[in-house]
C-alpha cells in the first residue's frame, strides 16, 4: 500500500535528521525549489516538472528548525491514522497542531504549505499521507456513469445526466481509481467550464447532449481532484478535453495548470495535467473578432501578462501572440460577454466555430 | 546687518510704515500663520538674550489668545533683569533702537528686524497699541506702557503709562494684538518653542495654546551658556557699508589707530601696510574717507595676510546638553538611539569664526517612511523656513546616507527613516541667504564641517544598527538552540527509539558565540541580579567579566569588589553556562546593568562591550563573525579606513 510507502519515506527523513544531529552537523532537508524558474519541460511526460534547483531547510535558521522540527510531529501523526484507518483534512490537521508544543502551526497556510513540502521531499502525494483538502465541490454533468465506492464502502452507479440535479455529479477529493471507476461514456468530448454563470447557460441550453459532450464546471483554479479526473477521462476514455474561460491574464495560467501543470504542484505535473488539452477562448483575438464587451487592463493585469511572457510555459506561438495581442489592445472579456448577442449565441454560434476548428465537433 | 542700514537709509525718504507694507515678505510677516511665529520668535528670542546677558537662567511664559476671527493676542513674559522705564518706549516703539548694531558676537538678536516690528505689525493690522509691562530689580513698582510706532517719524508715541503693582521680581512682559492664524504642526509656534527649548536647555518655556493646553517643556540643565564675547571685526570679514559706517561713527582720528584698534588682529605694522598698499596717509581721518578710498582699504584687507579670528568668542551647546535637549523634548517617542552629538573644532569663513554642532535620534516611534526630521539652528534659533535653501539641508542631502543604514533614492536628497538630525551653526555672523534670515547660504567652509559632524553621526548609526541586527539575529539562535534543536534532538530519537544524541557540538556551530545575559529580581529596594555566561562556542574561554551597575550600594557578591563595579575572572567550558549573582540595595527601579569584558575578542561575546579604554578593539567587531555571510542585508564592507578617513 502506498500509505506505508510514504510512511517508511518519512521515517528516513526522521532518521537522516537524527543521524545529522548524531554527527555533530547541523540537521537540514533538502527539497526543489518551487518557483517559476525552476520548472522545465519533460519530455518523456510530456509536462512540466521542477527542475534541480533545490534549497535547503536548515536548523541553523527559525523557519528551518521549524520545518524539522514539524515534520516529525506530523509523521507521527501519520503513522497513528495509518494505524487507525482514519484521514484527516488539511484544516483538522492545523487543529491537532494545537498539542505539538513549539511544533504547533500558526496559520493554515504554514500547514499547507509543509503538507506540499513533504509530497515535494517524499516524492508521494499527500492523500498517501492520508492527508486531504477541504471539498471543493467541482462539478459534471455528460453522459458518463461513474461506480464510486462510497462511505459505507459499497460500490454505486451514477449516471451524470440521468442520476443528478442541476448541480450535477459533485466531483470527491479521492478520484483515483480505488475509490472511482468509469463503467461507461457516450460522448465525444469534455469541456472544461471557468464560470458557473456559464455551465449554468451550457445545461440550460442542453449542449450536453446536443454536442455530445461532458461538462465540468472547474470552478477557477481548479483543485487537485478536478485535474486528476480530467487527465483520467482524457487518457482512459480517450475523450479530448477543451477548456473555455474568462478571457483575461489569470483564465490563461488556468488553462497552463490543467495542460501544462502548476507551479506549485509541478512535483505531480505527470499525474495531474493533460497535456493535450486545448484552449477555446476567450482569447484577446476572439475579443477582436467576435467584438466582445472588454473592460480595461489593470496594472495588476498588465504585470500579469507580462509575467507569463516569461513564464517557460507560455513560450509557444500561439501564447505568445495572444498575450502580446492582450497588452496591445490593453482589454479583458469575460466568456458571459457573448450573451451580447443572445442566449443561445454561445452554444449555437461560438462553441461550434470554435471546437469544429479545432476539430473536436464535426 | 545689511537690513538695518537699508532701512535706517530709507527712513529718511518714507515712513516707516510705508516702508514696512512693501517689506513686508523680507520682514517675515508674508502670512497670517508665519506673522505670529515672527512674532513670537523675536519676543522669546530678545527674552532669552536679555535673561542670558544678565545671568539669569530664563523662564519664559507664552501665550496666544484668539481675541476674534482672524485676530490673535500674544503674550510673552519673562524673569530676565527688565528694562529700565524710559528705555521701554524706545526699545519697543522706535524700529533698530537696540545695541546690538555693530557688535560682532554670537547673539540670538543678530537675526530677524527686532520686537518693535511686531509692534508695528500688530498697530498696523489691529489698529491696538502694544501693552508693554516692566520691572527692575531695584524699583519697587513696575511700569506699564501702552505705545504705538508714530509711522511717519519712527517715533514711540505713548498712549498710557503709569506704575503698577506686579507680583514678581523682575523681568518684561509684552502683549501685542495682530491679524494672525493659529496652527500646529509644521511651522507653528508649538514647533519653534519645542526646538528652542531643544537647544536651550537652561529655560523653562511655558507655553499656553489659544485652547488652554499648556505646555511646559522642562529646564533640564541649571548651567547657563557660558557669557559670549564680544570680538572686534576682522578684516576679512567685513563689508563696504559696514566698513564705512564704522569710520564715519570712529572716535579715532588716525587711519592706522582706527585699523589697529577697532579691527581684530590688526598690528601697527599691519594697519601701515595696509595704508600702504591702499595708497593712503595712515594719518589721515577715518571719518573723512571717500567711497572709492574705503574700497581701497577693503581691497588692501585682502592682499594682507592676517591671523585667522579668535575663537573662543563663540558658545556651542555643548555634546552633553544637545543630547539632554534631545531626551527632554523628543523622549516621548521612546528613540532607540541617541547618537553621541558632535561638536566640531571652530573654524574659520571670511574672518568670521564659526562652530558646527549635530545630533541625530533614530528608531522609537519616529514615523519610518517619512523624510527624516531636520533641525536647523543658528546661534541656538530655530529656522522653521526655507528648509530647501538652507546649507545643513544641501549638507545632508549630499551625504550617501544608505550606507549608514537610512533609505534614500539614488543616494541623495533627503534620506527616509525614523530619524532626526539636528544641526546648530553658531557664529559671530551666520550668513544667511536672503535679509529674512530663514536658511544658511552655502559658505564651502561650513558645509565641510557640517558633512564631517554628519558622517560622524551617521557612522555611529551604522554601528547602532549592525550591532542591534546582530543581536536580533543571535538572539533567534539562542531560542533555536535552547528550544527548537532540543525538541529536534528528544522527537527524532523517540521515533528511532534511540538515545537522544549530544547536541553540544551543533550549538556551537549554530551560535559560536558566548552570550551573556541577566534576571533581575527584587523588592523593597533591594535587587538581585543573576548574570548567566552561556560559552557557546567550542572551545573553552577565559576572560574578566566587569558589572557597572548604574544605581545601589552593592551589598554581596560571588565576584570580588572593585572601586564601583564588580568584577569577575571567567574560565568556562565549551556548550556550558556558568552563573554569577549580586546584590545591591537602594536600588529600586533598576532596569539594566553595564557589562563589560577584558581579554577576549569582544566580536565573540554578545550582552557585553570591550572595557572603555579598548574602544579601538571595538572596530573589529564590526567585522561580521557570523558565518553566514549570505544573510547579511548589506554588503558594504565597513572597514576601519572608513571609520578614520573623513576625519581629519
Amino acid at each position: 500500500m502506498s500509505s506505508d510507502e510514504a510512511l517508511k519515506k518519512l521515517y528516513e527523513i526522521a532518521e537522516d535528521i537524527y543521524e545529522q544531529l548524531a554527527r555533530g552537523e547541523i540537521p537540514k532537508m533538502q527539497l526543489a525549489a518551487r518557483h517559476k524558474g525552476n520548472i522545465v519541460f519533460d519530455n518523456s511526460l510530456g509536462v512540466w516538472k521542477y527542475g534541480n534547483s533545490k534549497i535547503t531547510r536548515s536548523a541553523k535558521k527559525l523557519d528551518g528548525g521549524y520545518m524539522i522540527l514539524r515534520t516529525l510531529y506530523i509523521m507521527e501523526f501519520i503513522k497513528e491514522m495509518i494505524k487507525n484507518n482514519k484521514s484527516s483534512t488539511l484544516r483538522e490537521m492545523y487543529y491537532i497542531s494545537e498539542g505539538w508544543g513549539l511544533a504547533k502551526f500558526h496559520s493554515q497556510d504554514e500547514s499547507n504549505k509543509l503538507a506540499e513540502d513533504l509530497e515535494v521531499i517524499t516524492g508521494y502525494m499527500r492523500e498517501d499521507f492520508k492527508l486531504r483538502p477541504e471539498e471543493d465541490g467541482a462539478s459534471i454533468i455528460g453522459n458518463i456513469t461513474i461506480e464510486e465506492i462510497n462511505r459505507k464502502g459499497k460500490p454505486m452507479r451514477i449516471n451524470c445526466r440521468d442520476d443528478v440535479g442541476d448541480s450535477g455529479y459533485l466531483i470527491p477529493y479521492n478520484v483515483e481509481k480505488d475509490k472511482l471507476r468509469f463503467i461507461d461514456v457516450d460522448a465525444d468530448f469534455v469541456i472544461g467550464i471557468e464560470t458557473g454563470g456559464m455551465f449554468d447557460r451550457l445545461v440550460e441550453n442542453g449542449f450536453d447532449e446536443k454536442a455530445r459532450a461532458i461538462l465540468v464546471h472547474i470552478k477557477g483554479q481548479p483543485a487537485r481532484s478536478t485535474r486528476r479526473l480530467l487527465k483520467r477521462m482524457n487518457e482512459e476514455l480517450g475523450l479530448p478535453v477543451v477548456i473555455f474561460t474568462d478571457g483575461d491574464p489569470w483564465s490563461f495560467r488556468i488553462f497552463a495548470s490543467i495542460a501544462y501543470g502548476a507551479i506549485k504542484t509541478a512535483h505531480i505535473s505527470e499525474y495531474l495535467a493533460t497535456p493535450t488539452a486545448e484552449f477555446v477562448g476567450i482569447t484577446a483575438s476572439d475579443i477582436l473578432n467576435y467584438d466582445l464587451p472588454t473592460d480595461k487592463l489593470n496594472d495588476r493585469d498588465i504585470a500579469a501578462l507580462e509575467a507569463e511572457l516569461k513564464d517557460p510555459r507560455f513560450n509557444t506561438p500561439f501564447w505568445h501572440e495572444e498575450i502580446r495581442l492582450m497588452l496591445d489592445i490593453k482589454k479583458k472579456a469575460e466568456q458571459q460577454a457573448l450573451a451580447k448577442y443572445g442566449l443561445d449565441y454561445v452554444t449555437e454560434t461560438y462553441l461550434p466555430e470554435k471546437l469544429t476548428e479545432l476539430g473536436v465537433m464535426r | 546687518m545689511g537690513i538695518a542700514h537699508e532701512m535706517a537709509k530709507k527712513q529718511r525718504e518714507i515712513s516707516v510704515a510705508e516702508f514696512f507694507e512693501k517689506n513686508r515678505h523680507i520682514l517675515g510677516f508674508d502670512s497670517l500663520t508665519k506673522s505670529l511665529v515672527v512674532s513670537v520668535k523675536e519676543a522669546v528670542d530678545n527674552a532669552l538674550d536679555a535673561c542670558e546677558e544678565a545671568r539669569i537662567l530664563p523662564e519664559i511664559y507664552v501665550e496666544i489668545q484668539q481675541v476674534g476671527k482672524d485676530e490673535y493676542r500674544m503674550i510673552v513674559e519673562d524673569n530676565g533683569p527688565g528694562i529700565v522705564r524710559k528705555n521701554i518706549p524706545l526699545v519697543f516703539g522706535k524700529l533698530l533702537y537696540g545695541s546690538r548694531f555693530h557688535a560682532m558676537r554670537q547673539s540670538r538678536g543678530q537675526q530677524g528686524i527686532g520686537i518693535s516690528a511686531v509692534v508695528l505689525y500688530g498697530q498696523l493690522s489691529s489698529g491696538k497699541p502694544a501693552r508693554i509691562i516692566s520691572k527692575i530689580k531695584e524699583d519697587e513698582v513696575a511700569y506699564e506702557v501702552l505705545l504705538t510706532i508714530n509711522t511717519k517719524k519712527n517715533e514711540p508715541k505713548i498712549i498710557k503709562e503709569e506704575p503698577i503693582i506686579w507680583d514678581r521680581e523682575q523681568g518684561t512682559r509684552v502683549e501685542v494684538v495682530m491679524r494672525a492664524r493659529y496652527t500646529r504642526g509644521k511651522q507653528s509656534v508649538y514647533e519653534y518653542l519645542q526646538q528652542t527649548a531643544i537647544v536651550n536647555p537652561h529655560a523653562q518655556i511655558t507655553f499656553v495654546e489659544p485652547d488652554g493646553k499648556k505646555t511646559v517643556f522642562k529646564r533640564v540643565t541649571q548651567e547657563l551658556p557660558p557669557p559670549v564675547r564680544e570680538i572686534k571685526p576682522h578684516p576679512h570679514g567685513i563689508e563696504l557699508g559696514e566698513f564705512i559706517n564704522m569710520a564715519r561713527s570712529t572716535k579715532t582720528y588716525r587711519l592706522t589707530s582706527f585699523l589697529t584698534t577697532e579691527f581684530s588682529r590688526v598690528s601697527p605694522k599691519i594697519a601701515e601696510k595696509i595704508c600702504k598698499l591702499a595708497y593712503l596717509y595712515g594719518d589721515m581721518r577715518p571719518q573723512e574717507l571717500s567711497l572709492s578710498e574705503a574700497k581701497r582699504i577693503l581691497d588692501a584687507f585682502s592682499k594682507v595676510k592676517l591671523m585667522a579670528p579668535p575663537t573662543d568668542c563663540l558658545s556651542p551647546i555643548g555634546e552633553t546638553l544637545i543630547k539632554k535637549g534631545l531626551k527632554n523634548v523628543l523622549g516621548s517617542l521612546r528613540p532607540g538611539f541617541y547618537a553621541q552629538p558632535i561638536t566640531r573644532e571652530p573654524k574659520v569663513y571670511g574672518g568670521n569664526p564659526f562652530i558646527v554642532e549635530a545630533g541625530m535620534v533614530y528608531g522609537g516611534e519616529l514615523p519610518k517612511d517619512q523624510p527624516v526630521r531636520i533641525l536647523r539652528f543658528a546661534n541656538r534659533v530655530p529656522l522653521l523656513y526655507q528648509q530647501g535653501a538652507d546649507v545643513i539641508t544641501k549638507a545632508i542631502s549630499n551625504i550617501d546616507w544608505r550606507r549608514y543604514g537610512l533609505e534614500q533614492r539614488g543616494g541623495e536628497g533627503i534620506p527616509v527613516g525614523p530619524a532626526v538630525i539636528l544641526v546648530h551653526v553658531a557664529s559671530t555672523r551666520v550668513p544667511f541667504t536672503s535679509e529674512a534670515k530663514e536658511a544658511i547660504a552655502e559658505v564651502p567652509e561650513i558645509r565641510e564641517e557640517i558633512e564631517l559632524a554628519l558622517k560622524a553621526l551617521g557612522r555611529q548609526l551604522k554601528m547602532y544598527r549592525v550591532k542591534k541586527e546582530r543581536k536580533k539575529k543571535l538572539s533567534e539562535k539562542f531560542f533555536i538552540v535552547s528550544k527548537i534543536l532540543p525538541e529536534i534532538a528528544r522527537k527524532s530519537a523517540e521515533i528511532v527509539e534511540k538515545p537522544v544524541p549530544r547536541l553540544e557540538p551543533v550549538i556551537s556551530k549554530i551560535m559560536n558565540v558566548i552570550w551573556i545575559d541577566e534576571e533581575i529580581t527584587g523588592r523593597d529596594g533591594y535587587v538581585d541580579i543573576r548574570v548567566r555566561i552561556a560559552n557557546f562556542t567550542e572551545k573553552p574561554q577565559k576572560f574578566t567579566l566587569y558589572a557597572d551597575y548604574p544605581l545601589g550600594n552593592i551589598v554581596e557578591t560571588d565576584g570580588s569588589i572593585e572601586d564601583d563595579y564588580i568584577k569577575w575572572e571567567i574560565v568556562i567550558d565549551p556548550v556550558s553556562y556558568q552563573y554569577h549573582s549580586f546584590t545591591l540595595s537602594e536600588a529600586s527601579g533598576y532596569t539594566e546593568t553595564n557589562y563589560y569584558i577584558d581579554g577576549i575578542n569582544p566580536s565573540k561575546v554578545i550582552g557585553a562591550e570591550p572595557l572603555p579604554g579598548d574602544w579601538r578593539i571595538k572596530i573589529d567587531f564590526v567585522e561580521s563573525i557570523d558565518e553566514e555571510s549570505e544573510d547579511v542585508e548589506e554588503n558594504e564592507e565597513y572597514t576601519e579606513d572608513e571609520v578614520i578617513d573623513d576625519e581629519q
